[in-house]
């Protein structure tokens, strides 16, 4: 089953961190379809959070269409789930060669996250979102 | 949280005076069933006297209160679970026999959860409550709230003796019951942090008044801080201005409200939770007595 860690330090909220972690094991394989998610009582108590902030998140990825409750036993990610395309072999390989050209050029990873916002943001703002991202709050 | 959800606890324009002391005045306040709210103020900024005025042990001067959908009357007292600050329990009486007296006196007494509870914080079951450590006392106490199974815990600085390892096991302890029975937690706290991903809501009293009463999300999403140099200050201008610090030639600013308006070297930032609750406890006056206590 899946562990879910909190940055308590990160300026992100709870839900959101949680919506990301799903979404992340979902397309890293760690969580393939038809698993059940923890249920809020087991993320509360182990992680020491609101259940209705586990709830929340878990309602965010329903509406996202990646997982659904079913009556009883829990929530599960969707079996008719369509392949992540987040492994992309060429997206990959684009990728690398631009990091590699980053680093040399002297930049940070901090650096390189605050280029990716900022470029995502330029995207976005110009071509209306097609994507369902979840609502990061960015602090600072 | 939305309207439609029942209230937990309703407070309407309570005032309590002690002597000339304000010590809750005019507060009003609604509680959500199933929420998880902190209570923060600065020493004798009213947390307990309010707690103790919801659970009956206080008396408001002026105003009222419902609880658990019914004005507080002695038939509701089962479904509510107190602890106190300092956990006052008998001293005399073991650790067992505490739960047992615990069993006695209480109509929905879970004897197993509560041992469960004992068990878990590693208490000797046959030392003295007088012997145990303050921490020790606390976890004692919260297994006798919890043990009555209560619809409401009022828990005044639950966390404040607790170890690291203690305060998160009690914190799970509490979520679970949160999300097995939908129970209803009001807690006061000094330190942003130990509640900051547990509640719900945030209430910030200060000299007796309620200064803040928000979803913990709101709190946040509805605060910005403005930082800039002081000759910008005019940006501020007609802006609701929670607190206003100044650092030399610098500001800082927390303002309510996400207006914001640029101006030469003023940078607007969305806040933190701990940011936000600080400048509402700081710009607090405090009262210049401490907080009287009734025996």
């Amino acid at each position: 089953m899946v562990t879910f860690r909190i940055d308590r330090r990160s300026g992100t909220a709870v839900y959101a961190q949680l919506v990301h972690q799903v979404r992340q094991a979902i397309r890293m394989g760690r969580l393939a379809p038809g698993d059940r998610l923890p249920t809020a009582r087991e993320v509360a108590e182990r992680t020491h959070i609101n259940p209705n902030t586990v709830l929340r998140a878990y309602r965010d990825l329903e509406v996202a269409g990646l997982v659904e409750p079913r009556q009883g036993s829990g929530t599960f990610v969707r079996e008719d789930l369509p392949p992540q395309p987040v492994d992309d072999p060429a997206l990959r390989q684009a990728l690398t060669a631009w990091l590699g050209k980053a680093l040399e050029a002297g930049l940070n990873r901090s650096d390189i996250h605050t280029l990716v916002d900022v470029i995502a943001e330029e995207l976005a703002d110009s071509a209306p979102a097609t994507d369902h991202e979840e609502p990061t709050a960015h602090v600072r | 949280m939305s309207d439609d959800i029942p209230a937990a606890v309703t407070v309407e324009g309570v005032s309590r005076r002690f002597g000339t002391t304000d010590a809750l005045r005019d507060c009003t306040l609604t509680i959500p069933a199933g929420a998880v709210v902190a209570v923060l103020g600065r020493n004798g900024a009213g947390k307990s006297t309010l707690l103790r005025a919801i659970v009956g042990l206080l008396r408001p001067d002026r105003g009222r209160l419902t609880v658990l959908g019914q004005p507080l009357n002695p038939s509701i007292l089962p479904r509510i679970g107190y602890v106190a600050q300092q956990a006052p329990l008998y001293r005399n009486l073991t650790v067992q026999q505490t739960l047992r007296l615990g069993a006695r006196l209480n109509p929905r007494w879970a004897t197993d959860y509560a041992e469960h509870l004992v068990h878990t914080a590693t208490l000797p079951t046959t030392a003295r409550v007088g012997s145990l450590s303050a921490g020790q006392r606390t976890r004692l106490a919260l297994a006798m709230a919890l043990g009555k199974r209560p619809d409401l815990l009022i828990l005044d600085e639950p966390l404040a003796a607790l170890d690291p390892i203690a305060r998160t096991e009690v914190i799970g302890t509490l979520m679970a019951e949160v999300a097995d029975r939908g129970v209803t937690i009001v807690l006061s706290a000094h330190v942003v942090a130990d509640i900051q991903h547990i509640c719900d809501r945030v209430v910030v009293l200060a000299a007796g008044g309620i200064r803040l009463d928000a979803e913990t999300d709101a709190a946040v999403a509805e605060h910005r801080i403005a930082v800039g140099a002081v000759r910008d200050l005019a940006a501020l201008d007609g802006l609701p201005v929670v607190e206003l610090r100044r650092d030399g030639n610098d500001f800082t600013a927390l303002v309510h409200g996400t207006r914001t308006r640029d101006a030469g070297s003023v940078a607007w930032h969305s806040p933190t939770l701990e940011e936000v609750l600080l400048g509402y406890l700081r710009t607090a006056k405090p009262q210049p007595v401490e907080e009287v206590r009734v025996a």
